[in-house]
């Protein structure tokens, strides 16, 4: 027999009902499941059941953001070494150490925290321990900063966990995406940590080249309109914002790793494409309408940039992938997401054109969207109903 | 002229374990068993004692939510054994049957001379009235409640399911005998086929119905799915239903006097080695169709029914009294280390998360495993691929989650019964028990309903 498998039944008794450690079964039953998938079989209905559970979904999220993660750990020690004036000479091993030495701890913190917390609250409320905090625990360091302090990490991850999902229930009845919970908490109680112009470059302590700014394209947005350049003042247009080399939130600079991650979701069924494919439609369309205001109002730069643009900075692309696709949060029937994703763009866009105070609205304009969800699935469903009344009317 | 119908939601599980299109004559039942689990809350009301002779015809019990329609005994025997459980709620009456199956004769003559309320009579009394049931509920349908249609579902689409073209050869004149009796209780009859599964000139050329054709997966074959389509249940009204085998049952009454309730079924499943069709009865014990010696070793779940929304019977249990197959499938009582990362290669998914996706042509081993562990609802989206209505499934099973009757209603619960469910069940990733929800939500709107009638009363 598997030595695992022994050892998980050797230990098994002293957590069963009138075990010494019987308080924490949650947490052996965490870890024997995450070793085991159980061999339960059907007691009820169906004899055969699908492959898939949840542990399985959320894993397949977590591989599916593993390309812009990785990106965005590489273009930490990109945007650093390029500050400091010694990309030429830096090895690509040197990046990547370098961003990981900075990502790691986030990563760490994130999990440590969040998974403390719900293991916490499995043993109090006698709960199973669910899966949904291993992705949640991977998207809160992918949009925060690279030098976002670990201890403000550390609480808006509690934030996220207490208020954002464990009050309500746990996994399957949150409102608000509980990533973005804790990011909008970071927003909002520690702004000069990830907003403004300084924080989205890690210098580590040392000395940035002569022209340096730290400046992302959004915030350029505001005042050169399309004219942006990268933090050592070489221009940028629409193919470096998709590839990703330049300063952001660690996991979103890169709209091309983000697209494959995009791929895996819609391929294996895992993220809604209805979803990602209005966001991306909203936004266009807003920016395109916004655009044609752009004359008529000179002092805002911002309406005049470019739609295509809008889609590859920011954190746009990233938002319409990973956090909008949350089925828990987003908007549940079929109609009721593509009308859910297209008003995320449009949000985003008005967020971001309109209100000066944020360059950024891809944030706040999924989080007010996951809170209408449940409106925009009463309305579908109403439609629903009606057709149904209508039949009877229309034979009588 | 009948319309057709494209499904396009749906799946096929594609399982190991077809039987081979080939009739094997089998032992005569040694036991017949009746359950009133069957049927739809069921109060039976029994009629017989132990150690009573019966003939095949002879009541055995009635529901006294619907007293007019007798459930009679499928073989001639003595009564052995009148099993009742905790609060002496009845379990089954089992029959120790005659090798010699003694019919209790019954009287016809010309059907088309008779008049409909003699059909009814006849049929409630011979016991093949409890053939035809009615939606909404999927009860034993109430010979005193006219329905707007009766549907007849002429494929079904289920795992491993019987073929019905092969199981109706060279009985014709048994179901033109059983149609022309359902004419009798209704002008407007349904009969669905299948654009590929019903090629057979028996059910093409069926008279007096319009024949619908539809093509598709599974759930095409289920009947109520095709009632939906053709025309969908508002509140208030009835539709009848009738199983193909169970048009040759009552056709045989009328032609032949005698309440004949063999079957033809399909012995199905990766567990069979010889998966052949063979000739029972209702009731029937798995022995005497299936010796152990056709079993392959392990320990085996044994189904009443198919894969989805069959009944768990024991080795030597009976055939359920609506069931067309028997599937034995491996229990799946082995934990998997690391199986929700695994590739997967002996798993079928409608996710894509397997790469078995990309293998559209293999045939699988499924276990009786339940992959996962319970979860709350989570993803979305799922329910709908597999679901071809125009209903909210997720919805509508929240509304009887929270027993609200009205939403129930106005999402169309009349129009559904649990086996429409049995895909959403399969591939929930939360492993939500879908078909017991909605047949709950069914059982307490039926009860009510039979509330308010005797109150009326």
């Amino acid at each position: 027999m598997n030595p695992l498998k022994k050892l998980l039944e050797k230990v098994e008794p002293s957590f069963r009902e009138g075990g010494k450690l019987h308080k924490f079964w949650p947490v052996y039953d965490g870890f024997a499941t995450f070793l085991f998938v159980p061999g339960h079989p059907t007691q009820k209905g169906a004899h055969i059941r699908d492959g898939i559970d949840l542990k399985r979904t959320m894993v397949t999220v977590i591989l599916a953001a593993l390309p812009a993660l990785l990106f965005g750990i590489y273009n930490v020690g990109y945007q650093h070494f390029q500050a400091i004036g010694q990309l030429a000479s830096a090895s690509t091993g040197a990046l990547f150490v370098y961003g990981l030495i900075k990502v790691l701890p986030l990563i760490v913190v994130s999990y440590v925290v969040g998974l403390g917390i719900e293991f916490a609250f499995c043993i109090i409320k006698k709960h199973q321990i669910n899966e949904g905090f291993l992705v949640t625990g991977i998207l809160i360091p992918m949009v925060v900063p690279p030098d976002m302090p670990l201890w403000m990490v550390a609480v808006a991850t509690a934030f996220a966990v207490l208020i954002g999902k464990e009050v309500f229930g746990g996994t399957g009845m949150n409102v608000l995406n509980p990533a973005l919970t804790a990011r909008a908490f970071l927003f909002f109680a520690y702004p000069a940590f990830i907003s403004g112009d300084k924080v989205w470059v890690s210098l580590g302590g040392e000395k940035a080249v002569d022209g340096f700014t730290g400046a992302t394209a959004l915030s350029q947005f505001i005042t050169q309109g399309s004219q942006i350049t990268n933090s050592v003042g070489q221009p940028m247009g629409f193919m470096e914002g998709f590839i990703g080399l330049i300063p952001g939130s660690i996991g979103e600079t890169s709209t091309l790793a983000i697209l494959i991650g995009a791929v895996i979701l819609i391929l294996t069924g895992v993220g809604s494409w209805r979803i990602m494919l209005s966001v991306f439609a909203g936004g266009y369309i807003m920016a395109s309408l916004l655009s044609l205001l752009a004359p008529s109002f000179p002092d805002n730069p911002y309406l005049a940039v470019p739609p295509h643009l809008h889609l590859v900075f920011g954190g746009f692309a990233f938002g319409a992938v990973f956090m909008a696709t949350d089925p828990v949060s987003a908007a549940q029937t079929p109609l009721g997401k593509i009308i859910y994703g297209f008003l995320i763009g449009v949000l985003c866009l008005m967020i971001r054109v309109l209100n000066p105070a944020y360059p950024e609205g891809m944030m706040l304009a999924i989080l007010f969207m996951n809170a209408v969800a449940p409106l925009i699935d009463y309305y579908v469903v109403q439609g629903n109903i009606k057709r149904r009344l209508k039949r009877v009317t229309v034979k009588a | 002229m009948g319309k057709q119908f494209k499904i396009k939601k749906g799946l096929d599980i594609r399982l190991i374990g077809e039987a081979d299109k080939v009739l094997v004559s089998a032992n005569a039942a040694s036991e017949i068993s009746i359950s009133p689990a069957d049927y739809v809350a069921m109060k039976p009301k029994v009629l017989v004692n132990v150690g009573d002779k019966v003939k095949a015809g002879t009541p055995l019990m009635y529901d006294k939510n619907n007293p007019l329609v007798m459930i009679c005994a499928s073989a001639s025997g003595e009564v052995a054994d009148i099993k009742r459980g905790a609060k002496r709620v009845l379990e089954n009456i089992t029959i120790k049957a005659d090798n010699e199956i003694q019919y209790l004769p019954f009287l016809i003559g010309n059907i088309e001379s008779l008049s409909r309320e003699k059909v009814v009579e006849i049929m409630c009394q011979s016991g093949v009235w409890s053939f035809i049931r009615q939606r909404p509920y999927n009860c034993v349908a109430n010979p005193e409640k006219a329905p707007k249609a009766i549907f007849i579902s002429a494929f079904d689409t289920a795992p491993l399911a019987p073929d019905t073209d092969f199981v109706l050869q060279g009985q014709e004149k048994y179901w033109e005998a059983g149609i022309v009796a359902l004419q009798k209780l209704h002008s407007n009859i349904q009969l669905n086929i299948h654009s590929e599964k019903n090629k057979s000139s028996v059910i093409t050329n069926t008279k007096g119905v319009s024949i619908n054709t539809f093509t598709g997966p599974h759930p095409s074959g289920n009947v109520g799915v095709q009632i939906h389509h053709i025309d969908p249940i508002n509140k208030g009204e009835t539709v009848w239903t009738v199983a193909p085998q169970d048009v040759l049952i009552i056709g045989r009454l009328f032609t032949e006097g005698k309440y004949d309730a063999h079957r033809i079924i399909a012995i199905t499943g990766s567990q069979v080695k010889k998966r052949k069709y063979v000739r029972t009865m209702v009731g029937a014990n798995l022995s005497s169709f299936l010796s152990n010696d056709n079993i392959e070793s392990g320990t085996n779940r044994f189904i009443s029914g198919n894969a989805l929304t069959g009944t768990t019977i024991s080795a030597n249990g009976h055939l359920g009294y609506y069931d067309t197959q028997i599937t034995v499938l491996p229990e799946g009582n082995e934990p998997e280390l690391f199986g929700w990362l695994a590739p997967g290669f002996n798993k079928f998914s409608n996710s894509h998360t397997f790469l078995t996706w990309a293998m559209p042509a293999k045939k699988f081993r499924l276990n009786t495993n339940q992959n996962g562990e319970r979860r709350a609802f989570v993803v979305t989206g799922e329910y709908e691929k597999v679901f071809p209505m125009e209903i909210y499934p997720v919805q509508l099973l929240k509304a009887i989650i929270t027993n609200d009757i009205d939403l129930q209603e106005n999402l169309g619960i009349y129009e559904v019964d649990a086996e429409d469910f049995a895909l959403c069940e399969y591939v929930c990733t939360s492993k939500i028990n879908s078909q017991e929800i909605v047949r709950k939500g069914l059982e307490t709107l039926y009860l009510e309903e039979l509330e308010s009638l005797k109150s009326h009363h």
